[in-house]
């Protein structure tokens, strides 16, 4: 009895120094990953789809907080010398893991402007594939009124080939990009407005 | 028996010299030695992770009841490798991005988990401290060698990934594109350990 204590007191002093260090080790390099990953993954993603925007999407950002608390980043598109499209990161469960969407909204009529994958870790060759344009030039001009669905659900987004869940997952995180979008569509479009005036 | 303080740090050089010796961790030397930027990355993360689940094993080995000492070894070397994780995508994203999941594997590649259990469980701090520095010197060496062998044969460069590549051929060189697939890190691998083992029989 006396070891079986032993053992758990140990392991659990052990687990718990270690989460406390590696918590104050997160803290330390939040901010240079959160810069590293605006460089490295999401800028390329921003600048794709909101291509034809006359400023830098990625310079022009914005956060806001949704009914859970969560900070989400807005980036605008000034195009034709308005706000016109705003482009923010949601996460949906794909087949290895979270895929991360940058979902990229007209904010002057409601459609979606495009789509692009930032992260996932998804079957190299199969689910991969969401990355590629074949699969996201589909996600172009719809309004966004409707959920998306993949076809077989009696959706019409064309899943991938051998990658259903893949296709499933960036479907998710639209969903969610919908949902915070329709969330919080009045103060997104006034942060907007106010980009521009910089 | 008995070793010096400086055999303990010189064996992981040659003797026991990882992965070659010791035939241990070989994913991630076959999978990260395309490029000898790359290798190099992984031999230090390797090294970091090293040094301090060794150190930490052996400093709490009179606490660590011997019946959970696997599950204690594993956060220990866990932890590390998580910091490693969080500082190379803060400070070097390209090396993170090119390495990607070979760095969280390192948790369950042989070498920590093997030196922690045969090594610094039995040790004093000092000596484990030694054998994680040399051990980890050893594989960086040896990635680092294999990394290089293969970026120069297989894409004819040599520091690709970083500001200043050298082309090492002209340019009429013709990749020998087997070399920086799998089988050629195989193959590769093979032929160095046949040179070490030529070098040390004599």
């Amino acid at each position: 009895m006396r070891d079986l204590i032993k053992m758990i007191v140990v392991i659990t002093a052990i687990a718990a120094v270690s989460g406390g260090f590696l918590a104050g080790a997160r803290d330390m390099t939040k901010a240079n990953i959160e810069k590293n990953k605006l460089n490295f993954v999401q800028g390329p993603a921003i600048r794709k789809i909101l291509e034809g925007a006359s400023n830098d999407p990625v310079e022009s950002r914005f956060k806001l907080k949704n009914k859970d608390g969560q900070e989400i980043t807005f980036f605008v598109g000034v195009m034709d010398g308005k706000p016109k499209a705003v482009a923010f990161e949601t996460f949906g469960r794909g087949f290895g893991g979270d895929i991360g969407v940058m979902f990229a909204v007209d904010i002057t009529n409601d459609s979606l402007v495009g789509i692009g994958v930032t992260t996932h870790s998804e079957t190299p060759g199969l689910g991969s594939r969401a990355k590629d344009d074949s699969f996201t030039k589909g996600w172009k001009g719809d309004a966004i009124a409707q959920d998306f669905k993949v076809k077989q659900e009696g959706g019409d987004v064309d899943a991938i080939t051998g990658a259903t869940v893949t296709s499933k997952g960036v479907c998710l995180a639209a969903n969610a990009a919908k949902k915070i979008y329709k969330e919080l569509e009045a103060d997104i479009e006034k942060n907007a407005q106010s980009i521009s005036i910089k | 028996m008995a070793k010096t303080l400086t055999q303990e740090f010189t064996k992981g050089l040659w003797n026991e010299i990882p992965p070659f010796r010791l035939v241990l961790g070989l994913c991630p030397t076959l999978a990260v030695t395309k490029s000898f930027y790359n290798a190099l990355g992984m031999g230090l993360a390797l090294t970091f992770v090293l040094v301090g689940s060794n150190v930490l094993v052996s400093m709490l080995r009179k606490i660590i009841p011997a019946e959970v000492r696997i599950a204690c070894f594993i956060i220990l070397v866990a932890t590390f490798v998580i910091l490693v994780e969080l500082f190379t995508q803060a400070y070097t994203y390209g090396l993170y991005q090119q390495l990607g999941i070979f760095i969280p594997l390192i948790v369950v590649n042989c070498i920590p988990l093997g030196r922690a259990e045969a090594f610094a469980y039995k040790q004093g701090v000092g000596r484990s401290f030694l054998d994680g520095l040399g051990m980890g010197i050893g594989y960086t060496l040896s990635l680092s060698v294999l990394g290089a062998f293969r970026e120069i044969f297989g894409a004819g460069t040599f520091l690709g990934g970083t500001p200043n590549v050298i082309k090492v051929f002209g340019p009429e060189f013709q990749p020998f594109q087997f070399m920086v697939e799998a089988p050629g890190a195989f193959v590769c691998l093979g032929l160095m350990l046949c040179v070490m083992n030529m070098l040390g029989k004599k």
